[in-house]
Parts: C-alpha cells; structure tokens; sequence
C-alpha cells in the first residue's frame, strides 16, 4: 500500500469500489460540504472534490478536502493544471498531504471559455499526463519536478480520467495506456450512458492488458429530468447520450425514477464487465439521491473506512 | 506572417481627433498581405480621416507613408522629414513595427491604428489562422508538423483532451482539434508510435514566460 486512502484499500482488496463526487459552493460556507458529505459519506469510499468545474470559482477542492479529512472522510482531490502552473500545484500537494490527504486526480481542466470568468489567461503550464509523472516522482523519487529533493515526500494515490466516449476513439486507449505509464493508480472514467460504446473501449483496454495495471473505475450521472438529458446531449463537450435514454426520460411518468432506473442499470451493466473494478457517481447537483442508487445495486454497506490515527497530526510525517 | 487586424474605425478617429496634425504609417509587409496595414489600407483610412474631420469641421492635416518594413530601422528612416511636421503618428503595422517607431521618435505620441492578432497562415483569400506562438522550441517534428501549442486551446502536449469530438475542439467548433489532425498525420505517416510516447514538461524560458527574447548571432553582429 503507498498510502492510508481508503480507496487504495478497498481498491487492494478486490472489492468493487464506489466513489462519488462533491461539487464544493460558490461561497465560504463550510455547511454546504457537511450537507453533502453526510448524504455521501456512508455509501462512498472516496468523495471526489471538483477544483472549479467547468471553470467556473468554487471554494478551493483542497480546503473542501481538508473538511471532508475531519469528518473522517477520504477525499479525492481534483487538481486541473488549467488555473495552477508547477509551483503551484506541487506546493498545493504538500499541503494536501499534510492535511492526510493522499488521493488526487489529475486533470487538464475545462477550458475557461465555458465558465463565469471566460476573459481570464488560462496557464497549461503542464498537461494531465505530465502531472502524473510529477506526482508520481514527488511520491516515488522524493523529489520535486525541479530534480530537487522533498524531506518529508507527500504519500499520494494518484488518479486520472479518461474519456472513452471522445474521440479520436483509437487513440483513447492509447492516452489511458500513457496515463498508466506515467504512473496513474486508478482511472475514473466519464459519464457511460452508451454501455456497448464503454464495452468496445474495455475490450480495447482488456487487449492491452491495461486493466491489470491501473483500477479502472466506470463514471455514471443520474439525471434528473428529460430538459437534463436533452442539454447534456447537446451541450456538454466530451458526454455521449444515446437518442434511447432522451426518449425514456420524455416518456417516462417518474422522470426521477426513471433516471434512477438508467443509472441503476449502468451500473449493473458496467459491474458485469471484466476490468471495471468500480463505479464513480457524478450526482451534480442530486447529491441526495447517491445513496438511493447505491442501495439499489446492492453495494451498500460500504467496507468501513479505517480509522484515524488520532495523533497523525502530531506525528513525524504529517501524511502518514 | 504575422496577422493583424485595423481597429475599429470610431477609435481610430477618436485618436486623431485628439491632434491637428497626424501622419499614418503603413506597413508594407505582412500587414500588406493580410490587408490591415498596407499602403492601400492607409490611404483609404487618411481619406476617411480627411472626410471624417471635413464633416466635423475639424482641424486636421493628415500626411501618410507606406514604408517597406516598420521593423527595420533602416526603413523607418524615410519618414523622418514628415515625422517632423505633425504631431503624432499613427502606425499601421504590428506591435513590433509601431514601437520601432515609438523608439525612433522618442518625442511623437505614437498610436497604434492596428490589433496584432497572430503569426499564421492564408488559409485563402480573406481567411487567415493561427499556426504558431513562437514558444522558442519547435517540436513540430513529434507531433506531425501540427503545433499543439499553438493550436490547442489547452496547449496539451500529450494527446486531445475528453472534448474532442468529431475531430472539432470544444472551444470553437469550427476549429479543427489539433490533436485529431496530429493523430491522423501520424497514423498516415506510419509514425503512430510518437502517439505513445510521453512529451516531457516544456521548458517555458524560451516562450515568453523567461522575458523579453533576443537573437544574438555571432558571424552577422558588426
């Protein structure tokens, strides 16, 4: 084990694992993360903390990270390398870490054109994979990308995402095999709504083996509303809905229900496939209805999260 | 080249009303060529100046100049006789043009009549695009002969990000996806292993993010 994360533990242990994502408020209410995290801290083994999705300023995904630590919670911290350049991001990483927090998911980030500041500069001083390999050296070599060396290094699992609904379709699994080699732990992939699309990308992986060398673990979104599924087809980079899950939720006479029922069927789909070894819940916005759905697919109760060290904050390494 | 486009004319004229005499500089390179800057863009703009002021009934002498290169000083040279009769000057080159002429004539108010926009390509006639930033290390040869910096909105090094769909950018899609043009190149090339190898982190200092940039070439220095 390279870590104390949870997920790393539940992943290690073959058991089919369930992350869930937070999205922290456009303010400095810490009530809105306890809100949230109460719903998703007894059905996740880890809560995804977005770093300003879409671009658009959240409270920082660290500090919301830093509040989930202190309920005993297991973040993931996103990190994009849209906003942050090097320095930034490794100094952000000490800090995360000596909070206890080991998990990370690196990102490039949605560009900001799409968010409420589209006139900012935005950085790219790293892409998604480089910030693997930067993570993975900080941890590994004990050393800053610089070649300089860190005294106490940061024990971090490092994650990445993959899109294998975007295209260059072939050259997906070729950007999941670079993440591996540049040291990526687990892979949390975007939301699958088309399961044969998600079935051929696996089998690609499969071929490659490359499931044995990370935890891939399968995205899902319910939606809530037939005006959601129809704006997320039409408007969000990146997401591929089938014409099919439109026309069940324009049908449907419990549009919520019926979403429920879309995402409980992914799910179960997806759990069947040989590779994916979880699922990660994108209830943007529907938080509430996380632990409905995990209930549904019979993966609850969740193994329970390892107990603190009460002294960690006292302790030589801060991380440990 | 490099790509320009003129202001926009209520500014232009907002600046030379300011003045009683203005002297309009063209371009006569890749302003020329991209038609924001070149002798004829400077004379059609002095006569909408001329016009503009008669209407008004403003006071206004306009001179104007077309020179080969702003960016040379030898050619700037040429207009120091008419520099002196005015007071200010309006450039219609690039950036770099207009603050030769700032330099030349540390004593004029120096305007620029132009937006610099990119260093790029005709696509063809009246479609000009961005094709590079002048980062100070070309890796063309990695990825195809197609700039990842230059033509990725996230300037990503190691492959499209997850919204490259149907081989247009989330950004803009007219755009073309940099990442999906470099994978097919490669792919026809017979050169698919680049795709797996990783790019290392970019030395920024040669891109603008280490200062102001010079060339020094030794065997051309006097």
């Amino acid at each position: 084990m390279k870590t104390d994360s949870n997920l790393e533990k539940v992943l290690a242990s073959g058991e089919f694992a369930v992350t869930a994502e937070l999205g922290p408020p456009r303010g400095a209410d810490p009530e809105d993360i306890h809100k949230k995290a109460k719903l998703l801290g007894d059905c996740a083994d880890a809560i995804n903390i977005t770093d300003n999705q879409t671009a658009i300023v959240r409270m920082s995904s660290i500090a919301a990270g830093i509040l989930l630590k202190q309920r005993g919670l297991d973040p993931v911290i996103q990190i994009v390398t849209r906003d942050r350049n090097r320095i930034a991001i490794q100094s952000d990483v000490l800090g995360a870490a000596a909070h206890g927090i080991n998990n990370v998911l690196c990102l490039s980030g949605d560009h900001q054109k799409f968010g409420d500041h589209p006139t900012s500069k935005n950085v790219f001083d790293i892409d998604s994979i480089q910030l693997i390999q930067m993570l993975k050296k900080m941890r590994d070599e004990k050393k800053f990308m610089s070649g300089a060396d860190i005294d106490v290094a940061p024990r971090l699992f490092i994650g990445a995402a993959e899109n294998p609904f975007a295209d260059p379709f072939e050259f997906r699994v070729i950007r999941l095999s670079k993440k591996i080699s540049a040291g990526t732990d687990f892979i949390q992939t975007q939301a699958v709504f088309d399961v044969e699309k998600f079935e051929e990308w696996m089998k690609l992986v499969r071929k490659k083996e490359l499931h044995k060398k990370t935890h891939i673990l399968a995205g899902v979104i319910p939606i809530k509303s037939a005006k959601m599924a129809k704006y997320m087809k039409e408007n969000v980079a990146g997401l591929r809905i089938p014409d099919e899950i439109v026309s069940r939720m324009e049908k449907a006479k419990d549009v919520k229900e019926e979403g429920i029922k879309i995402c409980t069927e992914t799910i179960e789909r997806v759990r069947k496939i040989e590779g994916v070894q979880g699922i990660h819940i994108m209830a943007v916005a529907w938080e509430s209805i996380v632990p409905k759905i995990v209930e549904r697919v019979g993966l609850l109760p969740r193994p329970p999260i390892r107990k603190e060290d009460s002294n960690a904050n006292e302790s030589k390494n801060p991380n440990g | 080249m490099i790509v320009a486009e003129q202001k926009p004319i209520a500014e232009i004229i907002s600046i030379a009303f300011k003045h009683k005499s203005i002297l309009v500089v063209g371009c006569g390179t890749c302003v020329t060529v991209c038609f924001a800057g070149g002798e004829k863009e400077g004379k059609t703009l002095s006569s909408l100046l001329r016009m503009k002021a008669q209407m008004e009934q403003k006071l206004l002498e306009i001179e104007e100049l077309t020179v080969e290169r702003q960016c040379d000083h030898e050619f700037i040279e040429k207009i120091v006789p008419l520099a002196g009769k005015v007071e200010a000057i309006l450039s219609l080159a690039c950036g770099a043009g207009a603050q030769l002429i700032a330099e030349k004539f540390p004593d004029k108010i120096v305007y620029p009549g132009l937006n610099t926009t990119f260093l790029g390509i005709t696509e063809k006639q009246g479609i000009w695009k961005e094709r590079c930033l002048g980062c100070g290390t070309c890796l063309l040869d990695k990825t195809g002969g197609i700039c990842p910096i230059a033509r990725c909105a996230k300037n990503l090094l190691n492959g499209p990000c997850g919204g490259s769909q149907e081989g247009k950018c989330e950004v803009n899609p007219e755009t073309d996806c940099a990442w999906q043009l470099i994978y097919e190149r490669l792919k026809k090339l017979g050169q698919s292993e680049c795709l797996e190898e990783i790019i290392p982190v970019k030395d920024w200092s040669t891109s603008r993010d280490g200062g102001p940039r010079k060339v020094i070439r030794d065997d051309l220095t006097l």
